[in-house]
């Protein structure tokens, strides 16, 4: 068994530094690359792809990637754990299958897919029985936006993408499943931990928490001393090096930019979190209130002490539907009376929108430079505030009348309060609103499906 | 005395539906109980007047000097629904930061803030 397993974070979501994967793979020695693609309303992006193209619906950029790294990945026998295939894992496996071939590496790459996520098929049955996939926010059943679901998929935790890391799978691509269990997975394939180990199993989700958002564990979005961090622009994305003990030390490549500090890790910790006690996944709970951190040299973190339970009788649900349509318009005022001036704008606006007898579930006017991040904790501006940027969004149902809203921005320069600009990118687009439904599952009726492919 | 939380504390804020997450962490390991005393839910819901329209919930982790408050009803319907700027809360963490304290003379001598 390895003493060490070095586990590196090459993406924090979909749309992250293209460049932060390869630079791990060849930055420095590595076993793991662990790419995280999927936030919550990923999923339905991917499934309106996949209806106007059956072989799209999958993170794409995942396909040029390996392009470039399979290579080394095959040298040096690093392996990848990608939650990439979105709701076509298939078509993911068979491009990068295909870039494989093209690469002169067939026979040479095993892919392990993880499936049986996807439950959109199945909710009619799963609500005749009973199972009623309640909001887990509001407590209302799916049964009111039955008919406006795009998309349904069930977290699947470690164990799957374990089992195919166990078949012999170089690159393992699933489609919804958990950050953490990426992590969590290569850590019980190389050290055998047990399904109750739930200490371990909190310590490897917990590693997995530090470093599912790239580069924010390592100087980037830090608070602490920020105007100190180095080198941001060549940042290192964070790599954790896991002990069979459940230990792990939270480094990154020598000769990158950033930090790995004890401060910066616990913002990293806190970021995104409930009942510190009740950190819950698949796999296990987690518990943050147990955890110790100690520097064990420089830009390198020792976490330990990380207690867990065992997991659930649940699986949550990512449920995605369709919820109107909204659309944002703005425009900037200059001195003097710049905020006057914007707020008379808004009053302006907001008559003609009446006037229109146009009706929205809500108009939101925030004024960028005054209000629109600390809102009235901010106090009033200084008097010569030298521009403000006015901010108008609305959102309904009826597509029409956020489509009129849309033509009212651009009038408002010849026929409202004078020093006007910033209209340069054209009307405000409509945008449909996908909404997220989070949901529980008895685990029970979720069978996760784990096929190895060669290349 | 009174002093800003920016001189005891930093803090990372996201998102969770409706909900935004602010995570106060202590400076230094001696001023996390001035925040267990000082920051209450109470005083956060309060200080979040106008923006948090639900509950204030606080979480401690004395291992890490930090305290984890949920405000509920703050992001204006959340994710995608949200028509705010900063829908995911992101800025809530300095937001936070703006409250003011109140030190004994003897703890702003120890953490040497005077005037």
């Amino acid at each position: 068994m390895k003493q060490k397993v070095r586990i590196a974070a090459g993406q924090g979501f979909w749309g992250d530094l293209l460049e932060a994967p390869v630079r791990q793979v060849e930055g420095g020695p590595i076993d793991y690359l662990m790419l995280d693609y999927l936030a919550e309303v990923t999923m339905s992006i991917m499934q309106k792809q996949k209806a106007r193209d059956p072989n799209a619906g999958y993170a794409k950029d995942f396909v040029p990637l390996m392009r470039r790294i399979l290579p080394a990945c095959v040298e040096r026998n690093i392996k990848v754990t990608a939650n990439a295939g979105g709701v076509n894992v298939r078509g993911c496996a068979d491009a990068v299958i295909q870039v494989a071939h093209e690469l002169g590496l067939a026979g040479k790459v095993r892919i392990g897919i993880v499936t049986g996520d996807d439950i959109m098929s199945r909710l009619d049955g799963l609500l005749d029985r009973g199972i009623e996939l309640r909001n887990m926010d509001t407590g209302e059943p799916l049964a009111t936006v039955r008919d406006r679901i795009q998309s349904a998929n069930a977290y699947l935790g470690a164990w799957p993408i374990v089992d195919a890391l166990n078949q012999g799978a170089q690159i393992v691509i699933t489609g919804r499943a958990t950050d953490t269990g990426l992590t969590l997975a290569p850590m019980i394939h190389e050290f055998g931990w047990s399904k109750d180990d739930w200490n371990r199993l909190a310590a490897g989700t917990i590693a997995g928490h530090i470093i599912e958002c790239g580069a924010q564990a390592s100087g980037g979005n830090c608070q602490y001393e920020w105007r100190s961090i180095p080198n941001l622009a060549d940042v290192g994305f964070p790599i954790v090096e896991a002990s069979p003990d459940g230990t792990f030390v939270v480094t990154k490549h020598e000769r990158t930019g950033g930090w790995i500090i004890i401060p910066g890790i616990k913002e990293q910790l806190v970021y995104e979190m409930g009942d510190p006690r009740e950190y819950i996944t698949p796999d296990c709970i987690a518990d943050f209130t147990t955890i110790r951190l100690e520097y064990e040299g420089r830009d390198r973190v020792r976490v330990y002490g990380i207690e867990g339970r065992p997991a659930t009788e649940f699986l949550k649900v990512s449920i995605s539907y369709s919820a109107g349509f909204k659309a944002v318009g703005t425009l900037v005022y200059a001195w003097p009376d710049a905020y006057d001036k914007a707020q008379a704008a808004d009053r302006i606006l907001r008559a003609r929108l009446d006037r229109l007898g146009l009706k929205f579930e809500q108009v939101l006017t925030e004024f960028v430079g005054v209000n629109a991040t600390h809102g009235p904790l901010a106090g009033p501006p200084r008097a010569d505030i030298p521009e403000v940027q006015l901010r108008v969004g609305v959102r309904g149902q009826d597509r029409a009348a956020v489509e009129r809203f849309t033509k009212e921005i651009a009038p408002l320069i010849l026929t409202g309060p004078p020093a006007v600009t910033g209209f340069a990118g054209g009307r405000p687009k409509v945008e449909e609103i996908v909404a997220y439904w989070p949901a529980l599952i008895p685990k029970e009726e979720i069978t996760p499906v784990v096929e190895v492919l060669s290349a | 005395m009174k002093v800003r939380l920016t001189e005891l504390a930093h803090a990372r804020s996201g998102d969770k539906g409706d909900t935004a997450n602010v995570g106060l962490i202590a400076l230094r390991d001696e001023f996390y109980p001035i925040l267990v005393r000082e920051v209450t839910a109470e005083r956060v819901k309060e200080h979040f007047k106008g923006i948090c329209r639900g509950d204030v919930e606080r979480f401690e982790l004395p291992n890490i000097g930090a305290l984890n408050f949920l405000l509920h009803k703050s992001l204006g319907g959340g994710g995608t629904l949200s028509l705010m700027t900063d829908a995911q809360g992101k800025t809530f963490s300095t937001a936070l930061l703006r409250m003011e304290i109140e030190l004994t003379e003897q703890e702003a001598g120890a953490a040497d803030l005077h005037g």
